[in-house]
């Protein structure tokens, strides 16, 4: 019988290891719980045991890899006999034996869904999963789901990519694939470059059951956590201001095709927000400091971090030093870190060090959002969308893109009044913003 | 002595155990002892905890001068050369414990832990944690507020490092190697090497944030007492009275 050996989960908060040598080769014979491999993680070097006695069959991934959680590195035979029988409505990796540091504590966290349902495909290279919507996809074209190039979390093959892999190999597809949300004049969008939303997997029913289980994934237990805690720790209050941006539309639109030419980048609404945020931190550092114990400890660097969305959940990855960056410089940092944030190839010291955050909220067409601080910052700000709407000037009438500022905001350190003066200079900087430091 | 409920460490003994539970962290002062001596002490240890005929262990100790490379390592991070390190009486060692490079010597409190974690604290990543905040709660006793720097295991004032940690774990959730406080130090000694690789940061020392130098086996005992409140699963409060008892290599453990 194949046992699969897998990265075992060192951390609640540790989604991955990195390979740092293997005590076995090749065709070894090893003992269950006898060190295998060597991993490490942060400053941590951890043996980690044999799920099982048998011959190491296969070595999957060599010193130096990273792997995911739960991940196969690598097979063991434990010479019973029976071929890899299929997960039958468990959890991946609950399966006997557990592979993980004695105990398999960490290995019942799974990191991937499994609802209940027709048998999933065992996991290939990366523990690649396929949901029973995939599977079903699959089966109704006589597929093999592991045939198809997954972009999901770990390899996963995603509804999405199998649809895709359809159309691409001329099949008809059985569905028409999910739609990205669709917005009102999506070229106003103050976007990290936005992709539309992408429809999760529909979970699928067992017959007579009113619920599926889907246990959480370690991206999403640690933002739950994150959020929870968040508002535990902060006395969140909320205050909103909106700008003219009809300027910033116009000057976007004219410099557009420059940028692409000269700098090889997309010109975006977020680094002009950026900026605007850069020269309010300056004039209110208290925006960007952290409340440790009674001390407030303000930080001299300028590390913005942008909210991405990912189609299985959010992470930040951060510009450091942002206000050394030109406006060019911004375009391409933001689009590079957004781009790779969803390929999920961000290096751990991207997403580090922030001191504050701008999430947009207004992507996929709403008026603003109240987001929640992104701890252990004190502020937060929620860009909306930018939308034409009628407003008043010198008491005539006018049509003007507009868009809502909303910062929440850390009362136990920032009042009202600094919060609002800060919006009030947002407001003013991307108002007049100078044309100049396109 | 005067560091509040854990007493054990200063009255000669080597046991401090909580009354609630049965997991009594043992804490033995070695003295200096050579690099390769404590590899091998810890090593055994390790064995022994893991059968179960030792208890929960904390080492605390001094080396003489020597930079180790730890398995994520890298040798470019040790900018003396072998004759230079030679020439200056610093040994090189590879070691399993995770972590770059980084350096020992005199007057710099290394402590190993060795431990085997519960199953309700077998996370490598809070076991970091916790060895930071039991060393900064040791050295706020001294009126120095250091703090963590998030993505930078270790302790920090400032800028500068004040304390280092590199942990190994072995089959088991057993804990070894973990921490290197710069108490009286000859930062000189840094010099040799980017400090676990991260340049662009310092280093420094109790006796230079004070301006005077503690004793070491003082330090040695507000650390303990903090690595038996946090690491032990002992809650504050009453502690048994301990047993005398030899350390390992049959001296006492010293008194503050």
């Amino acid at each position: 019988m194949r046992v699969d050996v897998v990265m075992p989960q060192m951390g609640e908060s540790i989604a991955e290891g990195t390979i740092t040598r293997w005590l076995k080769q090749r065709g070894e014979r090893v003992e269950r719980d006898e060190p295998i491999f060597e991993i490490s993680t942060d400053k941590v070097d951890a043996e980690i045991p044999s799920p099982a006695r048998g011959v190491l069959v296969e070595i999957r991934h060599g010193a130096g890899d990273t792997v995911q959680v739960n991940g196969i590195v690598a097979v063991i035979d434990t010479g019973d006999g029976a071929e890899t029988r299929p997960d039958t409505a468990a959890p991946r990796a609950a399966r006997e034996p557990a592979p993980a540091p004695p105990e398999g504590g960490a290995a019942a966290r799974a990191a991937a869904a499994a609802p209940a349902g027709p048998a999933p495909a065992r996991g290939r290279d990366g523990g690649a999963f396929v949901s029973p919507v995939v599977q079903r996809i699959a089966a109704e074209h006589g597929i093999d789901p592991q045939a198809v190039p997954g972009t999901g979390a770990g390899g996963r093959v995603t509804k999405k990519d199998i649809l895709a892999w359809l159309e691409a190999s001329g099949a008809p597809p059985a569905e028409a694939p999910a739609r990205p949300a669709a917005g009102p004049a999506a070229a106003e969008r103050a976007a990290t470059p936005a992709r539309g939303a992408v429809q999760p997997d529909a979970p699928a029913f067992e017959p007579g059951k009113p619920v599926a289980r889907v246990p959480l994934t370690t991206m999403r237990r640690k933002i739950a956590e994150h959020m929870v805690e968040s508002r535990r720790t902060s006395a969140h209050v909320h205050s909103v201001f909106e700008a003219d941006v009809s300027r910033l539309v116009a000057l976007r639109a004219r410099h557009r095709q420059a940028y692409l030419e000269r700098h090889g980048t997309k010109l975006t609404f977020m680094a002009f927000f950026i900026k605007a945020v850069c020269d309010g931190l300056r004039a209110w550092p208290i925006l960007n400091s952290s409340l440790e114990g009674d001390e407030i400890v303000y930080k001299k660097d300028l590390n913005i971090g942008i909210a991405v969305a990912l189609d299985w959940g959010l992470i930040v990855p951060v510009i450091h030093n942002a206000d050394e960056l030109s406006v060019a410089g911004l375009c391409k940092r933001v689009n590079d870190l957004a781009e790779r944030a969803r390929a999920k190839k961000l290096n751990l010291d991207e997403v580090q060090n922030g001191t504050f955050t701008i999430t947009n909220p207004g992507a996929f067409g709403g008026l603003l959002g109240l987001p929640i601080i992104n701890q252990p910052q004190v502020a937060i700000l929620g860009v909306g969308g930018i939308q034409k709407r009628p407003v008043v000037i010198d008491d005539a009438i006018a049509i003007r893109s507009m868009v809502y500022l909303a910062l929440s905001y850390d009362h136990r350190v920032v009042d009202g009044a600094v919060a609002d003066q800060f919006l009030a200079r947002l407001q003013q900087a991307l108002e007049r913003f100078d044309e100049s430091l396109l | 002595m005067g560091t509040g409920g854990a007493t054990g460490v200063g009255d000669g003994t080597g046991r401090l155990a909580g009354n609630r539970t049965r997991r009594a962290l043992e804490v033995h002062w070695l003295g200096r002892v050579d690099y390769a001596a404590a590899m091998a002490l810890q090593d055994d240890l390790v064995r022994r905890r893991r059968r179960g005929e030792a208890p929960d262990t904390l080492l605390l100790l001094e080396h003489p001068p020597v930079i180790t490379l730890g398995r994520g390592g890298d040798a470019r991070h040790v900018l003396a050369g072998r004759d230079e390190l030679d020439r200056r009486g610093i040994e090189l060692h590879e070691t399993g414990r995770g972590g770059d490079v980084t350096y020992h010597g005199p007057g710099q409190l290394v402590g190993y832990p060795v431990l085997a974690l519960p199953p309700g604290r077998r996370d490598a990543h809070r076991y970091l944690r916790d060895l930071e905040e039991l060393l900064i709660r040791a050295v706020r006793g001294y009126g120095v507020h250091a703090g963590r720097v998030a993505g930078l295991t270790g302790v920090w004032v400032g800028r500068d490092k004040l304390a280092a940690i590199g942990v190994r774990l072995a089959t088991g959730w057993i804990t070894s190697h973990g921490f290197a406080l710069n108490v009286t130090t000859d930062l000189a000694g840094f010099g040799a090497i980017v400090p676990c690789g991260i340049s662009g940061r310092g280093v420094t020392s109790l006796a230079r944030l004070l301006g005077r130098a503690p004793r070491l086996e003082q330090v040695a005992a507000r650390v303990a007492a903090q690595a038996v409140a946090i690491l032990g699963s002992a809650p504050a409060g009453r502690f048994e009275r301990p047993e005398p008892r030899e350390a390992i290599d049959g001296r006492p453990v010293a008194g503050a």
